[in-house]
């Protein structure tokens, strides 16, 4: 173990013939990804805090939270509508609160004041503590949503951008809607799990963005490698030789984000094992996508022209 | 690429040990004077606080500006003898309007209106309109500059404010144009902040119009609620006697007589002189103090008050009346600000964040380093040692820059682990498939470092521009997450393609084996 490797992932040599399987590899994702936009459109997305506004109050009650004594508090304060929900352990429970409607008068000011009325309320809980209180207006709501998608449209565009520039356009092209298509699994992925959508959920979604990218450019930085390697290898063959050549690194680097993140999935608090269980999801959507998805794109975007001048030699 | 030079090495140890004693301040308690003092900031999501997010009401701004210019046009025109009808104010643009008595007074208006003083040069020009009205019009510039300054004297106002509360070390920031964040460390309930900041706290004395005239508005005479009793409303003079800023201290104290809570206050002398005059020339009538367009208490005025001390009585308990004195202490605030996020975090949570950040942290360090071990060997070790230096140079960046550790940024440090490796890997496996194709020891290793330098560059760059956009765009903790992975990129860079790479070449220096351990 100090010496030499004691595991492998794949033997040298491995000639796994992927290409064969690429439109199957290329329908079935095709078909994930709309299913998860007929999921996007409904039910949609479980919108956060940061996106929908409004209130979330996580208060800790002294033994298993009695959901109706806690209604009771909350009437007395003239609270209504509030959603109530256990939350990681069974003394702990959060309450929700939309904004006011928007026609409502002093509705910034109302959804500030609803987090001190909910105080109040717990407070009359003989035990019961306030662990985490957090008032978003409706105005910022709306900016941090924007700012969200934008730093997620301009990152895609940058990456676009970036592979445009360190490869040639078919690249970069099957990279970047290898991402998006990435990106709609996630999107099914937290329709099905009712993981909320928040600013959290951005940065898991860039982070896989990112590690995706990563897994992509080491594939293709392969397969130029190859091209000028090899003047006369088809295409098709070529490509399965350099997803070959470089899969026990594929598979090495996504078990060590895997393994970095999966403590996280069951340590790290009901807060950010949402979090982690999108990466982790992420991380095996970004390496199968790939060597089944950007793998096969290329071929299909490339077939002419990546292999243009060698074909004269023929 | 396969020699290092005694100084390149020199080099790469001594910012290893320069992280190491950058990261000592984040295992004592007490401060050293011998260490360069900089610790981590522990965000409030793992320490417990309140963040307040503060809009600052631009609007008020205007119309207060317009306000005062409205009535320096009335002086600027009476001054002149000239007349006016229908004197109005548009906050939207920006503008006071009037129509001339006479058409052919137009002139003479303009004439008189240009010379009025200004505040800055340019602040606003006076045209005529179209349909024979005058404009006063306030120039963008000079607004934008007055709510600029409205904003740094609001920011000085509420730590004034924040500081009489004897809250530790709050944060107190501008953000964008019209905001300010308040960071509160330890205080998990931020009501009594939100109370203090949600008031203006412009005070200021007026004189009530008298019974003899009517109790209505008019030119000059605003209708404003008593605090204690908001359906009944008193004319009050809009000139101001004497104002709130004037003032020198103020405090709580039981009023001997009456056994009430009382804001005892005292006048500079500026305030003094005035509030003497105003006595002196008005007793036997009302005057009324105002505070953020409410009656707090309109006296009769009995004698001449000459000593610059006065006492307002409104029905006060103990808390109340504390935090009117600290607020006419701390000064009033240029604009209203009212919170538009507020997120607060208790003791008890923070502490359980922690704990799970640093087992998953813990647990997660060791399934990586294991991994490598098990599937790489004596390299995978080597690139072990790298992911040491890596934790520990992360440790010692966010140390050196103050940064706030936040839950998601303990994440962010983690995934950078897990991703840090990567670079060895890369190495490894090539110079695995180098030995498979017969190459010797050092060519394989040589064709390595080579061919993986690249990639590595490559992959790093994409994940660095997707966290910078993350941490332009985000907000709070997400920034910490954005901003532990982008310097997690940099130390990754140094200690694989420095450090590991170092290890690697010193011991096929040492043992110039014939066989690799791949």
């Amino acid at each position: 173990m100090f010496e030499r490797p004691l595991l492998r992932f794949v033997p040298n040599g491995t000639r796994i013939n992927f290409m064969r399987g690429r439109f199957l590899g290329l329908a079935t994702s095709a078909v994930l990804s709309v299913a998860s936009l007929i999921l996007f459109f409904h039910p949609g997305l479980t919108l956060g805090l940061d996106f929908r506004g409004g209130i979330v109050v996580e208060a800790r009650t002294q033994g298993p939270a009695d959901f109706a004594r806690i209604r009771a508090a909350l009437a007395t304060q003239h609270v209504a509508a509030a959603g109530l929900q256990s939350f990681g352990a069974p003394d702990d429970v959060l309450i929700r609160m939309d904004t006011p409607p928007a026609d409502a008068p002093d509705r910034e000011a109302r959804t500030q004041a609803m987090v001190d009325s909910v105080r109040h309320a717990i407070a009359t809980l003989p035990g019961a503590q306030v662990l985490r209180a957090d008032a978003v207006g409706a105005s910022v709501s709306a900016e941090l949503f924007r700012n969200g998608m934008l730093a997620l449209g301009i990152s895609l565009l940058m990456i676009l951008a970036y592979i445009w520039f360190r490869f040639e356009w078919e690249f970069a092209v099957s990279a970047v809607i290898t991402l998006v298509l990435d990106l709609t699994k996630t999107v099914g992925f937290l329709v099905l799990t009712h993981f909320e959508f928040d600013l959290v959920m951005v940065a898991a979604i860039l982070t896989i963005l990112g590690y995706s990218t990563n897994d992509k450019v080491v594939v293709y930085d392969r397969v130029r490698e190859n091209l000028r390697k090899y003047r006369t290898m088809p295409l098709a063959e070529l490509i399965d030789l350099s997803i070959n050549e470089t899969l026990s690194r594929t598979l090495g680097t996504s078990s060590t984000v895997f393994l970095a993140a999966l403590p996280l999935a069951l340590f790290g608090g009901a807060s950010l094992s949402g979090f982690a269980w999108v990466m982790l999801f992420g991380i095996v959507v970004g390496t199968s996508s790939s060597i089944f998805i950007a793998a096969p794109l290329l071929l299909l975007l490339g077939e002419r022209r990546l292999r243009r001048d060698a074909r004269p030699a023929r | 690429m396969m020699y290092y030079s005694r100084l390149k090495m020199a080099s790469v140890v001594a910012v290893c040990l320069l992280g190491v004693v950058l990261c000592l301040p984040n295992a004592l308690r007490q401060p050293s004077a011998a260490l360069p003092w900089r610790q981590i900031h522990l965000g409030l999501d793992l320490r417990g606080g309140s963040y307040l997010l503060m809009q600052v009401d631009m609007q008020s701004i205007t119309s207060d500006r317009l306000q005062t210019l409205a009535d320096g046009t009335r002086q600027a025109l009476l001054g002149a003898g000239l007349g006016y009808r229908n004197i109005a104010t548009d906050a939207q643009a920006g503008t006071v309007t009037f129509t001339p008595r006479d058409p052919s007074e137009t002139d003479a208006d303009l004439k008189a209106l240009r010379a009025m003083p200004t505040a800055v040069p340019g602040e606003f020009s006076v045209d005529r309109r179209p349909d024979g009205n005058i404009a006063i019009t306030l120039s963008p510039a000079a607004m934008h500059e007055r709510a600029r300054e409205a904003v740094t004297q609001s920011i000085e106002i509420v730590r004034r404010r924040i500081d009489a509360t004897g809250a530790v070390d709050p944060e107190i920031t501008r953000q964008g144009d019209d905001r300010i964040v308040v960071e509160l460390p330890g205080i998990s309930d931020p009501e009594h902040v939100k109370r203090l900041l949600g008031t203006t706290a412009k005070m200021t004395f007026h004189m009530v119009q008298d019974n003899a005239l009517g109790t209505v508005a008019g030119p000059g005479v605003t209708l404003l609620p008593m605090v204690n009793a908001p359906d009944q409303k008193l004319p009050i003079l809009d000139h101001v006697e004497v104002d709130g800023s004037d003032l020198t201290n103020a405090g709580a104290a039981i009023d001997q007589q009456t056994g009430e809570w009382a804001v005892n206050f005292s006048f500079d002398s500026v305030g003094a002189r005035a509030f003497a005059a105003t006595t002196q020339a008005n007793i036997g009538h009302r005057f009324a103090i105002v505070l953020d367009n409410k009656v707090v208490q309109a006296p009769v005025i009995r004698s001449a008050i000459t000593g610059g001390n006065g006492q307002i009585v409104g029905g006060f308990d103990a808390q109340s009346a504390t935090d009117l004195a600290l607020l006419l202490r701390a000064g009033a605030l240029p604009a209203p600000l009212s919170v538009i996020e507020q997120r607060s975090i208790g003791p008890s949570l923070g502490a359980d964040s922690i704990r799970a950040g640093a087992l998953s942290l813990g647990a997660g360090f060791v399934l990586v380093i294991a991994f490598m071990g098990l599937f790489y060997g004596r390299f995978g070790w080597y690139a072990n040692v790298a992911l040491l230096a890596n934790l520990v140079l992360m440790a010692a960046l966010l140390s050196l820059f103050q940064a706030t550790l936040t839950l998601p940024g303990m994440a962010g440090m983690l995934l950078t682990l897990g991703m840090a490796v990567d670079a060895n890997i890369l190495i490894n496996e090539r110079i695995r498939e180098e030995v498979g194709r017969g190459r010797t020891a050092l060519a394989a290793m040589q064709a390595g470092f080579e061919r993986a330098t690249s990639t590595i560059v490559d992959s790093n760059a994409t994940a660095l521009l997707a966290h910078v956009m993350l941490f332009v765009f985000g907000t709070g903790p997400v920034r910490g997450f954005a901003l532990t992975i982008t310097i997690g990129i940099v130390t990754t860079l140094f200690t694989t393609l420095l450090l590991s790479r170092m290890l690697m070449v010193r011991w096929y220096a040492r043992t110039r084996p014939t066989v690799l351990p791949v």
